[in-house]
């Protein structure tokens, strides 16, 4: 009775630990399949999928590439360098520092997922695999046996635990299905151990920064200028498990090895390569897309101050951008503003930064003296006294400031230094619009506080936040003065905020209380301002920066999930949360808080954020 | 500045020996109906080792959080080098008294060398402006710091690990890098909650040189500790707190023959204390209760 219980319970896996592959292939034969594949795959990109141009890229042209094509080029490109870099071939062995199977399986993840989503998508737009040409049915199949291929390298099987005898069937069913989430875990787990970053000559190193800051700025471009559904989500296919595949690979470490070694020269480099977006676009309309990624950025990283580094949950945070806003319209000369003042950019924003500062240490200076939940609850109280009392001061509930819902309106357009922010300009045979010029603008506000963040991150003040955030008592005990440090944080954090908010209010011509919620649809609002720090990771300044653009990108792009927007953007946070609690780009320090089970680095090389 | 000898910049307000240095007169501390402390009279004096005992709840702890600033005692006041302590904790470090705790509060997730960067933070002055503009003062005074920070990490013999992270470090390592915090505030007298729980002899005995070395750069130092051997080698004095109050105070030779410490620790002797007859008896069930475990599998194989 045992004996057989037992023997029936034990998952019929080949030996255990030693390496085998998902597929009984052998593995010479799937590396090739899984290389010809991906070779495969990229010829078949060049031919027609579909008859008729119905289907939104026009796929039916021999001789190119079009469309979502584009998108399977390039990961069968990936497959077929992997595929080419794991068979040792000279000159490719630098592309897989971390052992390059893991890789390879990913890559051709990425195609097959692309490839069949854009078949399907094609069958059922169009109505049926009938519309599909001969291309389209070769790569499906091409995609379909690379990646059978890849799955079938070897890898090593995790050990099945032992199951107690007397479970019952559910009991074994679970106990089977967490062997089978292991065993695929396994499957993608990097083997080999990392080669280190072999040191080259400085200017190699600058210009491979710049390389791959180019490649930053083409994929970022090229995902804001999708200009249909059907591409965005294979761009979002593509990116994603191109960039687990590369992160497999090691070439993402070796990639943060590098910029981290020039630390300056790339955040320069960023800047630059920022501001060389809207020569890319031909017209106006994506640059507004850029400018509002940009306030929505700069915000969240100014949140990411009081959040990431000093550890306070501030869920009213939106209120500060609100405050810089409303300053800045209230003396910009718009005809609905009560003071009749035309202030100069330049005092604008000096007015908006210190209203918002004022606001700030209001707010803070009762309410810092309140810990964790507490202190959050607080804020988001704040946060919408800020909104209704901008509601009420309309002259018939209050006094006469704000107008009310109505807001202010007719902000007129910046100008400074006789450079109208309204009027077209053309640099460098360029044409930049009106987007554009306050794109540059708002640039210039995000390089203020990135500065602020990364030098009060690596000093006294920010080693004090962080103190505090660790353990406020020990730190007490250090002789820092928490409420004071905290307060500095917080009006740091609201003076930021409201230097972004005194550009805002002129690029939306209006600023109205409606616009600074704690949840709405419209980025940027106090959740989703959270939302973007915790999803590109704390403490960081490149996360904010990252999760506050796919914040903002993804519902702007995906118009058809229409009411479900925010329940998508709920279930994608829970599983970040469950299974990348650090964020997307995770501070080296929180990623050791969350994962106290990984081998320690024991080390970590640069100091604060 | 970098010229001064490791002894010489650690004690800028060492005192000459013999002079007070802390001075509490009838500290007591209610929490409602509940006397924790109850009128406790210590002095401690520069250069001078200072130990306090007592059994599990006898309000060491709330002894020493009145001393920190972390409770304000409710009757009797805490002078330290003749001003009285302000009631706040920050404000007790920048006066000169540093400490650490019972269950190791390291910064975690900060490396060893900004844990005691931390600690500096009293004795530095550089704010939010100076950080953002890093003008040259800012450049100089972060120098400063990091070499003092190096040296104290150089004392505790911890300087190679200085850029790991403070999780990472044997319990040992923590406990010491907790008394290089606490030093690099610069204090006159240190405060130390169980420093040598959890170690085993060898470290014991290598915290004990430590509290040494601390004490001849000239800094006051006042230990709460279990480990009897420690505080008999280490303290010059040795206070005994029961029950809130203090029972004896003096060297370790008094404390040592002191009946009622050693009542309060072990309890008074029954009228009939056990005898051999007994000690046998209980010997013997003992031995009965080994046989029956050793049988347990078999019991178990019947079934």
């Amino acid at each position: 009775m045992t004996t057989q219980t037992t023997a029936s319970g034990t998952p019929s896996t080949p030996a255990t630990g030693a390496p085998s592959g998902l597929f009984g292939i052998p593995s010479h034969i799937g590396r090739a399949l899984a290389t010809a594949g991906g070779a495969l795959t990229i010829v078949s990109t060049f031919t027609a999928w579909t008859w008729t141009d119905a289907f939104p890229g026009d796929l039916t042209i021999y001789g190119y590439p079009g469309g979502l094509q584009v998108l399977v080029l390039i990961g069968g490109v990936l497959t077929t360098v992997f595929g080419l870099a794991t068979y040792g071939i000279k000159g490719l062995r630098w592309l897989i520092p971390a052992g390059g199977d893991a890789a390879l399986k990913l890559a051709a993840l990425a195609t097959f997922a692309t490839a069949w989503y854009t078949v399907l998508a094609i069958s059922t737009e169009l109505g049926g695999l009938v519309n599909l040409e001969p291309g389209g049915f070769f790569v499906a199949i091409t995609s379909l046996a690379a990646l059978v291929g890849a799955l079938a390298l070897p890898f090593e099987q995790p050990t099945p635990d032992f199951i107690d005898p007397d479970a019952t069937r559910w009991e074994r069913r679970k106990h089977q299905a967490a062997y089978g989430l292991a065993v695929v875990k396994a499957a993608f787990a990097t083997s080999g151990t990392r080669r280190p970053l072999r040191s080259l000559p400085a200017y190699a190193e600058i210009l491979i920064i710049v390389a791959i800051l180019g490649l930053g700025l083409t994929v970022f471009t090229y995902g804001i200028g999708t200009p249909y559904d059907e591409l965005f989500i294979g761009f979002l296919i593509t990116v994603g498990f191109g960039f687990a595949a590369l992160n497999k690979s090691g070439l993402v470490g070796q990639a943060s090895q590098l910029t981290a070694r020039h630390q300056s020269i790339t955040t320069c480099g960023a800047f630059v390569a920022a501001a060389l977006f809207p020569f890319t676009q031909t017209n106006d309309q994506y640059a507004t897309l850029g400018v509002y990624i940009l306030i929505f950025a700069t915000v969240a990283l100014g949140l990411n101050i009081v959040v990431g580094l000093a550890g306070l949950l501030d869920l009213g945070y939106v209120a500060f951008l609100g405050v810089g806003a409303y300053a800045a319209a209230l003396v910009s000369g718009s005809p609905s503003s009560p003071f009749h003042v035309h202030f100069p950019f330049w005092a604008a924003v000096l007015i908006g930064a210190a209203a918002s500062l004022v606001f700030g240490v209001l707010i803070g200076a009762p309410t810092l003296r309140l810990r964790g939940d507490y202190l959050a609850i607080v804020t988001l109280g704040f946060g919408e006294i800020f909104r209704i009392t901008a509601n009420n001061l309309d002259g018939t509930s209050g006094p006469s400031l704000t107008n009310g819902s109505n807001g202010i309106s007719s902000i007129p357009n910046l100008d400074i230094l006789g450079f109208d922010f309204g009027a077209q300009h053309d640099i460098a045979g360029v044409t930049i619009g009106r987007f554009a010029n306050y794109f540059f603008l708002m640039l210039i506000i995000t390089a203020v506080v990135v500065l602020v963040f990364r030098r009060s991150g690596n000093s006294r003040i920010g080693r004090a936040w962080v103190a505090i955030r660790e353990d406020e008592t020990a730190a007490l005990a250090m002789g820092i003065n928490g409420f004071k440090v905290k307060l500095i944080a917080f009006a740091v954090g609201a003076s930021l905020a409201g230097l972004a908010g005194t550009v805002q209010a002129h690029v939306t011509y209006t600023v109205t209380p409606e616009q600074y919620q704690f949840a709405g649809p419209i980025p940027p609002n106090s959740a989703f301002l959270l939302a973007a720090v915790v999803l590109g990771g704390m403490g960081t300044i490149s996360g904010p920066l990252i999760g506050a653009a796919l914040l903002f990108l993804i519902p702007n792009k995906l118009q058809f999930l229409g009411d479900y927007q925010l329940f998508a953007f709920g279930i994608a946070l829970i599983l970040l949360m469950r299974f990348r609690p650090e964020g997307l780009i995770p501070n080296r320090r929180r990623q050791l808080e969350f994962h106290e089970e990984a081998e320690a680095p024991t080390v970590l090389s640069t100091t604060g954020a | 500045m970098t010229t001064d000898t490791t002894t010489k910049g650690a004690t800028p307000d060492a005192t000459a020996p013999g002079e007070v240095v802390l001075d509490a007169r009838g500290v007591t501390m209610r929490f409602g109906g509940l006397t924790a402390v109850r009128g406790v009279d210590l002095t401690v004096n520069s250069g001078e080792i200072v130990g306090l005992i007592g059994p599990n709840g006898a309000g060491k702890t709330t002894f020493f959080n009145c001393l920190t600033g972390l409770y304000v005692p409710t009757e009797g006041e805490v002078r330290y080098k003749g001003n009285v302590l302000p009631p706040k904790s920050f404000k007790v470090t920048a006066a000169g008294i540093a400490r650490t705790f019972q269950n190791i509060r390291l910064f975690a997730n900060m490396t060893v060398l900004e844990n005691v960067l931390v600690g500096r933070h009293t004795r530095t002055k550089e704010g939010f402006w100076s950080a953002v503009l890093r003008g040259p003062g800012f450049h100089k005074a972060e120098a400063a710091s990091r070499e003092r920070a190096m040296e104290l990490l150089e004392f505790v013999g911890l300087a190679d690990k200085a850029e790991h992270l403070a999780r990472n470090l044997p319990y040992g390592e923590q406990r010491k890098l907790e008394i290089a915090r606490a030093l690099a505030s610069e204090p006159g007298l240190l405060l130390l909650d169980e420093p040598t729980a959890g170690m085993n002899p060898q470290e014991t005995r290598a915290t004990e040189e430590l509290v040494f070395a601390i004490r001849d750069m000239g800094i006051a130092i006042l230990v709460i500790e279990h480990d009897m051997r420690f505080i008999f080698n280490l303290c010059d004095r040795v206070a005994v707190l029961v029950q809130g109050e203090k029972l004896v105070e003096g060297d370790s030779a008094t404390v040592q023959g002191d009946e009622r410490v050693i009542a309060a620790y072990l309890g008074e002797p029954f009228e009939d204390a056990p005898g051999d007859e007994e000690v046998a008896e209980v010997e013997a069930a003992e031995a009965h209760a080994e046989n029956t475990t050793d049988a347990a599998p078999g019991k178990e194989n019947d079934r």
